[in-house]
């Protein structure tokens, strides 16, 4: 839009001030979410005695106590990730070679898109009533077992996840390229060999490490389902900011943080690329 | 005439009536059809078996078997509970109010002239989705140590629960903003003599009023979710008060009824906003 264009007659030459208009956004930005995310930093790096920086809070990262707590986030989340997006990647197949609309299409894309976002506290007492202690359907003497019991809970987002954001890679198959693929002589197989599996490889990797950063972020639900120990990342940040007794490092907190940083930042990174891959022929 | 002998072969496979949809045969399509609906019935239970374990949960009497309303009727009196739920819903008003004072003009304004901008903008607020919560609050703390100084309410919740919203709700905005012809709509407005607040209230906000609800929606779902910053910077809202109970006594009843009730009135929300989703796009297409 040109500047001089709509401007009404007789508001003379005006400084150009449309541009104030964001800032009360841009400082509410700043101060709740860049000041945050610098604090985090500048802790991580500042020296905890005396002024200057240093990288040894990095070296903490490494260190066996801490490392702890980040072998089990990637675990847990590589285990619901991969299991999750194969489990996921089945129901949306079954959903795709549906009537489009369907009624079950519909209730079942409905109810993904809820219960993708259904974690937290709730979810995990809705599992303690079905498979818990006393649970309904059994009472399952892993329930309480790292990583399985908090596996299965986890995988309750996980799939319906999956559904949301691989379903349209899955529409994006062409029945035009099976026609094509039948008319070379190709078998259903070398359809799947050669052009199904081959096409939607980076949408369903893509995906997976889009549910392994949403399980590493998730806090709430494995805080309900085991408050007495610390197993991932997010649980030990929470300790560490509430009790700041017997930390590897008073700034514990932040080094924690930029290390989830880091992992997120990777994968996401991960995300974009495959999803740009995707992006080519899926329309 | 080599190429045509395979195509000749297909034409007399297929046989006389073909489901063309997915271009497959009759007893193909059959098998098809009972894999799905065992996929469809497993992964149904799945998914409904701990929501109805917590229904049921929720109105277990004293002794196993028995039903009892018990569990519903302490929510009122339960202590603390009543007033993290009217926490709880305040915060989402407030935090509606954010979004709809705050970033629906901002992202109006910068649509209509300050297109620059608008990436930079963008590339902000989609920023908290790869900033987990988690760590956010890490940063936060210094910033509500400060903010206690002068406010000890929970109700102060609501600047996060602002920010940890700003990636649903702005990629909703953004979606109506961009089913509306801004550029004409305000340059017809302004040849008309309207002033830029006049353009944007009574103007574009009409024109958008589905993605407004759909913001409201996804936000108010998100605050009656949040447990991560509240926990952490021991706030009590609905998710951390029912998190203290479990902690303190771990099968209490009132936690199934209260989560089931919560859950059912996120359900409801979450099934609008899928509603309305739906109706928008059939208008468009």
């Amino acid at each position: 839009m040109s500047a001089s264009g709509a401007r009404p007659v007789g508001a003379g030459r005006r400084i150009p001030l449309a541009w104030a208009g964001v800032i009360p956004f841009l400082g509410y930005l700043g101060v709740f979410l860049l000041l945050p995310t610098g604090i985090v930093l500048w802790g991580a790096i500042r020296a905890q005695h005396g002024p200057g920086l240093t990288l040894s809070g990095l070296k903490l990262l490494v260190s066996p106590t801490v490392r702890f707590y980040f072998v089990n986030s990637i675990e847990l989340s590589g285990i619901t990730a991969v299991m999750g997006a194969l489990l996921g990647a089945i129901l949306a197949y079954a959903i795709a070679t549906g009537n489009p609309d369907g009624l079950i299409r519909r209730v079942y894309i409905a109810g993904s898109g809820v219960l993708a976002q259904f974690g937290g506290v709730t979810l995990a007492f809705a599992f303690l009533a079905t498979v818990g202690p006393a649970g309904i359907l059994m009472h399952a003497s892993w329930y309480f077992d790292y990583p399985q019991g908090i596996g299965l809970i986890y995988l309750y987002f996980q799939i319906p996840l999956m559904v949301v954001v691989f379903l349209p890679a899955i529409d994006g198959l062409k029945i035009q390229w099976r026609e094509a693929t039948a008319n070379l002589g190709g078998s259903t197989w070398q359809y799947w060999r050669h052009v199904g599996v081959p096409l939607l490889r980076p949408a369903f990797f893509g995906a997976t490490l889009l549910l392994f950063a949403n399980a590493l972020s998730a806090f709430a639900t494995i805080q309900a389902w085991d408050n007495q120990i610390a197993y991932v990342v997010p649980q030990q940040i929470n300790t560490s900011i509430i009790s700041e007794v017997g930390l590897a490092s008073p700034n514990e907190p932040q080094i924690l943080a930029l290390g989830m940083i880091i992992l997120v930042a990777v994968v996401m990174t991960g995300y974009a690329l495959l999803q740009r891959r995707t992006a080519r022929w899926l329309r | 005439m080599a190429s045509v002998a395979p195509l000749a072969a297909i034409a007399a496979q297929s046989g006389t009536a073909p489901d063309t949809r997915r271009g497959m045969r009759g007893a193909k399509r059959y098998r098809l059809n009972a894999f799905r609906y065992l996929i469809f019935c497993v992964f149904g239970l799945f998914f409904l078996v701990p929501l109805l374990a917590m229904a049921r949960f929720s109105v277990e009497g004293t002794r196993p078997g028995q039903f009892s309303l018990s569990a519903w009727t302490q929510i009122p009196s339960y202590p603390g509970l009543l007033s993290a739920i009217e926490i709880t819903l305040e915060l989402a008003l407030l935090t509606c109010a954010v979004i709809l004072l705050l970033v629906v003009p901002t992202l109006i304004w910068i649509q209509l002239r300050v297109r620059w901008i608008s990436r930079a903008v963008e590339f902000l607020c989609l920023l908290p989705l790869t900033i987990p919560a988690i760590v956010l609050v890490v940063g936060l703390a210094p910033i509500y140590n400060y903010i206690r100084h002068y406010n000890l309410s929970a109700l102060q919740l609501f600047w996060v629960y602002g920010i940890l919203a700003l990636p649903y709700s702005s990629r909703a905005l953004a979606a109506g903003l961009g089913a509306v012809d801004l550029k004409t709509l305000s340059e017809a407005a302004r040849s008309l003599g309207a002033s830029w607040l006049t353009v944007i209230w009574r103007i574009v906000v009409p024109n958008m009023w589905q993605a407004l609800l759909n913001a409201m929606l996804l936000t108010t779902a998100l605050v009656l979710g949040e447990f991560t910053v509240a926990v952490t910077l021991l706030y009590t809202n609905l998710q951390t008060a029912l998190y203290y109970i479990s902690r303190d006594t771990n099968n209490a009843g009132v936690l199934f009824s209260t989560s089931t009730g919560a859950l059912v009135f996120a359900f409801m929300l979450l099934m609008i906003l899928s509603y309305v989703g739906r109706r928008r796009r059939r208008r468009r297409g």
